[in-house]
């Protein structure tokens, strides 16, 4: 069986930061300030309850949310089960989980 | 013919007739908020035989309060010489007024007793009466004395944290106060003017001038009154609320009432039942390791009461349950404190993912289920399987591959909703595999297994299946000589009370040590899922301080019985840490 890691190659892009509207990044770290000491290593996505049944991207979902690419976040954030396991392996020691919580909730605040 | 009547019982009088008033109405409005499934509990127990344990309750707890005198004896002589010595003044004083020959006894005959009744031997054994009354005022003043110096230094009665109360509890602690030394003044100066003194007040009235008792003895009756009056007044507004809730409360438990998802009448009841004794502040780890102070149930159900309840107070609780058993009302408090998160707004889900997951028909198997946990410590699930082999019984590991979360993490952050979306999930996988029995290494889904899912096959903890099949003879354990401490993880045992089987186990695998605070005062290792609000850098000073405590009597090895544990001890330091299904397989005799 292929291992499915939960990568997969992404298309490239620009992203126009002077046009970015940070707004809701700021509103996430001040909620939960680990949350700006990502390396994006991954690690939270490799280990994730949820990707292992489907295309399902917690690190790619904070990068994007990072980068203030807001569009689908939500409905993406929809299928994390809060198990926690991300928050266990973080090297960085972030605390995920409730960062989860409160993207969903700032992002249907929006 | 005697007088029986002054101005001054009127303050008594009027503070009695409104304390009853307004409990009353507090009560049926309480009452009326119970739920459907509340009302026909009470319904179908409410005279059955259950009133005679609902009674010797309400008499130990409500007046002796031996919960209390368990966790501080101090503490709980304080609590008992107030209220059981108050009950004893109130029904002594009743006999006492109704055994003197009068032609009609007014209520506030007994309270006012001294002041009204001024011979000795109007009816025989009057003297005991004063002499008993003397030794019951005397009773309860050592307890008010306890009380002004835990109020002037708490450690001297073993707290290291007294409760920080709000402005109205202070009013109504200083009327309480001042009611028992108000009442020995009152008397003594009764006793020096009338003669009618015991032991107590006899003596200390004539220490006064005849011209000093004469003039201020209907002031100082007077300040008796008022300050009973005041207090009375306050009582419903105030933490004494407990006093009369607690009897209620004790009752309806009996009954088999218990909390729900929501908050109903009986909620109420548990919140003004509170005493603010503040056992749980000094037994919180929010507390005792990171200065968090505002948080502990004793705040949390005031601001409750009182409606100024805050997410930012629910949120930050670990759930560990330490202060719900260290409770000595026994108030369900983690109930209610996830009756407030479920209040939650409830974002929608989507696990549509999980539909296309074909069954597994595993037939005359048993069912294992790591959990998503056990699969960041893969050492035990390496164990069990091992173990699984070695007795030679077939089962079937639901979440080898992945697993479906068993839904009490969303549980406990309040999305009800989403929880039951993964509970049926998983129901339909194992109700369809047909295995025999659950096992799980993860007291977190074993929890929610045994609770939250309607399942009709056994659930075991890997800890209870091992001690089953020792018990079998399935199993053999040699005896290593290693000294271990055992952990007791929350879940595992404030939440589903499984202490004996590990330790069974362990005892005849290793030397088990104590460690300072276990079975039900184990301290949680601060890694966990029920607070979302502290860091990961106050998680390990809560984890730092669990180390400590285990490593009371210097033991070689830690073992625990849950993969967060285990992984939170595991992180700390190079100190080896198992869980117990490690230590089984490494000492089983192979066959
Ligand atoms: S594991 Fe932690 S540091 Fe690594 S990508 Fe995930 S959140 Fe960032
Ligand atoms: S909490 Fe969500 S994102 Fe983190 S591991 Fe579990 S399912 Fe994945
Ligand atoms: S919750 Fe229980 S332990 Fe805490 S103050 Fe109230 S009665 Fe005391
Ligand atoms: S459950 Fe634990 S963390 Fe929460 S208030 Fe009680 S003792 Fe403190």
């Amino acid at each position: 069986m292929a291992v499915n890691f939960g990568y997969s190659i992404s298309t490239t892009r620009v992203i126009n930061f002077d046009n970015c509207d940070f707004n809701l990044l700021h509103q996430l770290e001040e909620i939960v300030p680990s949350y700006k000491r990502c390396l994006n290593c991954g690690a939270c996505t490799a280990t994730c309850s949820a990707q292992q049944f489907t295309k399902f991207n917690i690190r790619k979902i904070k990068s994007l949310f990072t980068s203030a690419q807001y569009d689908k976040l939500a409905k993406e954030l929809d299928k994390c089960m809060l198990c926690g396991k991300c928050t266990l392996v973080c090297p960085r020691g972030i605390n995920l989980r409730p960062a989860i919580m409160n993207m969903r909730k700032i992002l249907s605040n929006k | 013919m005697q007088n029986l009547f002054h101005p001054f019982v009127l303050p008594f009088v009027l503070g009695t007739i409104i304390l009853f008033a307004i409990c009353i109405w507090k009560f049926i409005r309480w009452f009326r908020h119970f739920d459907r499934l509340q009302r026909a509990i009470l319904r179908k127990n409410i005279f059955s035989w259950k009133i005679i344990p609902a009674l010797w309750e309400a008499f130990r707890e409500g007046l002796l309060h031996i919960r209390i005198s368990r966790q501080n004896l101090i503490l709980g002589y304080m609590h008992r010489s107030i209220a059981f010595g108050w009950f004893l003044l109130i029904v002594v004083g009743f006999f006492e007024a109704h055994l003197t020959p009068l032609n009609s006894h007014p209520v506030w005959l007994a309270i006012f007793y001294r002041f009204f009744i001024h011979e000795h031997h109007l009816f025989a054994s009057s003297e005991v009466f004063t002499f008993i009354m003397d030794l019951l005022l005397l009773y309860v003043l050592s307890g008010i004395f306890i009380a002004f110096c835990k109020k002037i230094y708490s450690k001297a009665v073993g707290m290291k944290k007294t409760t920080k109360h709000v402005l109205f509890d202070h009013f109504a602690k200083v009327s309480l106060w001042a009611i028992f030394p108000l009442r020995l003044l009152s008397e003594s100066l009764a006793a020096n003017v009338y003669q009618n003194g015991g032991f107590l007040t006899q003596s200390i009235g004539n220490f006064f001038s005849p011209w000093f008792a004469e003039t201020f003895l209907t002031t100082s009756w007077t300040m008796y009154s008022i300050a009973l009056g005041t207090f009375f007044v306050a009582l419903p507004f105030s933490r004494y609320m407990h006093i009369f809730t607690e009897i209620i409360l004790i009752y309806f438990r009996q009954m088999g009432v218990h909390e729900h998802l929501e908050r109903t009448g009986y909620t109420m009841y548990e919140l003004n039942a509170c005493s603010r004794c503040g056992i749980c502040i000094d037994n919180c780890p929010l507390n005792k390791d990171l200065n968090i102070t505002n948080v502990q149930p004793v705040y949390f159900l005031r601001d409750l009461r009182y409606k100024r309840g805050t997410d930012a107070v629910a949120d930050n609780c670990l759930l560990c349950g330490r202060c719900d058993a260290a409770c000595p009302v026994n108030i369900d408090l983690l109930a209610i404190r996830q009756q407030e998160r479920n209040k939650r707004e409830q974002d929608h889900c989507d696990y549509s993912y999980l539909n296309n997951i074909q069954p597994f028909n595993a037939i005359g198997r048993v069912g294992f289920f790591g959990g998503c946990m056990s699969h960041l410590t893969p050492g035990i699930t390496e164990s069990m399987k091992a173990i699984f082999e070695e007795v030679e019984q077939k089962y079937w590991f639901l979440d080898e591959e992945r697993t479906i979360c068993c839904g009490r993490p969303l549980m406990q952050q309040g999305y009800l909703e989403q929880a039951a979306e993964l509970r049926r999930k998983n129901s339909e996988l194992i109700k369809k595999s047909k295995i025999s029995v659950l096992i799980t290494s993860c007291p977190i889904c074993y929890q929610s297994f045994k609770n939250e899912y309607k399942l009709s096959i056994p659930i075991m903890h890997h800890t209870e299946y091992i001690m089953k099949l020792l018990e079998t003879g399935k199993l053999k354990l040699r005896k290593d000589d290693l000294r271990t401490v055992y952990h007791d993880p929350c879940e595992l045992g404030r939440g589903c009370g499984i202490y004996k089987e590990p330790r069974q186990i362990l005892k005849k695998a290793t030397h088990l040590v104590k460690a300072k605070h276990e079975k039900e005062e184990s301290i949680c290792c601060g890694i966990n899922l029920g607070d979302t609000l502290i860091d990961i850098r106050q998680q390990t000073q809560i984890r730092d301080a669990a180390m400590n405590n285990l490593m009371y009597k210097n033991p070689d090895q830690i073992c625990t019985a849950c993969p967060m544990c285990k992984r939170a001890f595991n992180h700390a330091t190079d100190f080896p840490v198992k869980d117990i299904a490690e230590i089984v397989r490494e000492n089983m005799i192979k066959k």
